[in-house]
């Protein structure tokens, strides 16, 4: 689903976030991204998503370049994805809404067809709120509803594209510990009805723990390597129950604490 | 409830007035009724033609200055090289106050309609310009991302983020600056002209001395305002019912 192959990225007059980066995910695996702040995992899920282009090197998503979004990737971001003059339902049938905006418009620019598809449903944007159990709030604006309801929605509106591959970039660090448990569950549960591939980028090592089937760590900025953590008993709402998942959790503390000497010893000013 | 109101704050201010003209008691300030019976009268006698007059002078106004203001500012607020280019020249000529370039209008553009339109839209430009600028300005790059994420091509950002954004913007700074645009517009025409509100008022009635015709046409400016006013207030509640939900 995703191929990174000597992948270089750099901010304008910023030292580089990735050198020679070579990472590959496979179709319908879930993926955790975790690091300390400003390691460029943001950025990482930006380049996937064709938000950002890569200066050098090679990014294949489903064996295609992304020189600008695709329909089929959908994006959820911790805050402000949503529109603000758009009730709950309208948010959500955004896609909808496009793909008959764009309805017999010819296509301009590179790339696949970027348009979101224009044969879903109103009763398809029901669906999807009565599984979030958005439905209830259907009318109401984000700015009335709580931060887990707002999260709902943009899920909803995202699964509602259909996608094949879901990034998430922090998508429940505002939230409480509760609502976050709650929807960290949900979206194990979604991930198994859906199979679509996901990525979530993640400071948090439970979540990490929780959602990737896969965990990759990154270090200090640049990275250079794919240090990679399996995570094979993931994908039971129940994980955090059990006692693997905290070997697990112990695990990747040692790993991030690990990539970050690793880093420090190799950076110039180390000496000092 | 909101209509009884306003009913009832119309009521408070004719019996305030009704008050005031029987204290002063002098034909400087006529009662209500003599006002509108004259209000009644004038109107099919050239009232209601200045009424018009001055009406499409500001409508011609407040639609030229928001089809221009509210793109200007949109790019202004998306593009900050733009912005750097121009904002110190907004920063400069915003607080200016543009009546008194009234008398170099009048030397260009002659004491037609062009002129009163034209000075009025100077003004509602740049109050309509800063307000978008600021509001486009303000749209999270977030809100975009995940937007564009959706499959947004830039026709759809336009139609889906850009224009529900700042559409509402131009709309408040149109209602906070109605109440300008007419003092302007009465300024404007209360001399080198044969029409409009301000003529009518000044020239024809006040002029002659005919008190209640005076009255007459300051009601029907202060309708004018009213009017236009409700007109913004209903559209802003139409087309942004999310800013006014609790």
């Amino acid at each position: 689903m995703i191929d990174a192959a000597n992948l270089t990225f750099a901010y304008p007059d910023q030292p580089p976030i990735f050198e020679h980066f070579t990472w590959h995910a496979a179709a319908g695996e879930a993926w955790a991204v975790i690091g300390p702040s400003g390691c460029g995992k943001s950025t990482l899920l930006y380049l996937i998503a064709g938000l950002r282009q890569p200066q050098a090197g090679r990014l294949l998503v489903a064996g295609q370049p992304v020189p600008r979004p695709r329909a089929s990737t959908g994006l959820i971001l911790q805050d402000y994805g949503l529109l603000p003059w758009a009730t709950v339902w309208e948010n959500v049938a955004l896609v909808m809404r496009m793909g008959r905006f764009y309805r017999g418009k010819p296509s301009a620019g590179v790339g696949p067809r970027p348009y979101p598809r224009a044969d879903i449903t109103a009763e398809q944007v029901d669906a999807w709120l009565t599984r979030l159990g958005i439905a209830t709030v259907r009318d109401k604006y984000p700015s009335q509803i709580s931060g887990g309801q707002r999260q709902r929605t943009a899920i909803a509106r995202s699964l509602l594209q259909q996608p094949n591959l879901l990034l998430m970039d922090e998508p429940f660090s505002s939230l409480d510990a509760l609502t976050r448990e709650d929807l960290q569950r949900l979206t194990v549960e979604l991930r198994q009805e859906t199979g679509v591939t996901t990525v979530v980028v993640t400071h948090n090592i439970e979540e990490a723990v929780f959602l990737g089937r896969r965990i990759l760590v990154l270090g200090q900025a640049p990275t250079t390597q794919a240090r990679v953590i399996e995570n094979a008993a993931v994908g039971s709402p129940n994980y955090r129950g059990h006692p693997a998942y905290w070997q697990k959790c112990a695990e990747l503390r040692q790993q991030l604490a690990a990539a970050g000497e690793d880093k420090k010893a190799r950076s110039p000013d180390a000496t000092a | 409830m909101r209509r009884r109101e306003l009913l009832l704050a119309i009521l408070a201010l004719i019996v305030t007035w009704q008050l005031l003209a029987w204290a002063v008691h002098s034909p400087v300030l006529p009662g209500p009724w003599a006002v509108f019976h004259a209000f009644v009268r004038e109107i099919p006698r050239g009232l209601g033609w200045h009424f018009l007059v001055s009406g499409w002078r500001v409508i011609a106004s407040i639609v030229v200055s928001v089809l221009t203001a509210a793109p200007a500012g949109l790019l202004l607020g998306q593009i900050p090289l733009l912005n750097r280019l121009f904002s110190p020249i907004v920063y400069i000529v915003y607080p200016i106050p543009k009546i008194v370039f009234l008398p170099i209008i009048l030397l260009f553009l002659g004491i037609g309609n062009t002129s009163k339109v034209f000075i009025i839209f100077i003004i509602l430009f740049f109050q309509i310009l800063v307000v978008v600028r600021d509001q486009a300005s303000a749209l999270r790059p977030e809100l975009i991302y995940s937007v564009r994420s959706l499959g947004a091509g830039r026709r759809a950002l336009f139609r889906f983020v850009y224009l529900p954004a700042t559409l509402p913007a131009a709309l408040t700074a149109l209602r906070i600056s109605i109440g300008t645009a007419i003092a302007v517009l009465f300024f404007a025409e209360s001399f080198a002209t044969t029409s409009g509100l301000g003529y009518y008022i000044i020239v024809e009635s006040w002029g002659r001395l005919a008190y209640p015709e005076m009255y007459a046409g300051v009601i029907a400016m202060s309708l004018l305002g009213l009017l236009l006013y409700f007109v913004v207030d209903g559209l802003e509640r139409r087309l942004a019912p999310w800013m006014f939900v609790q």
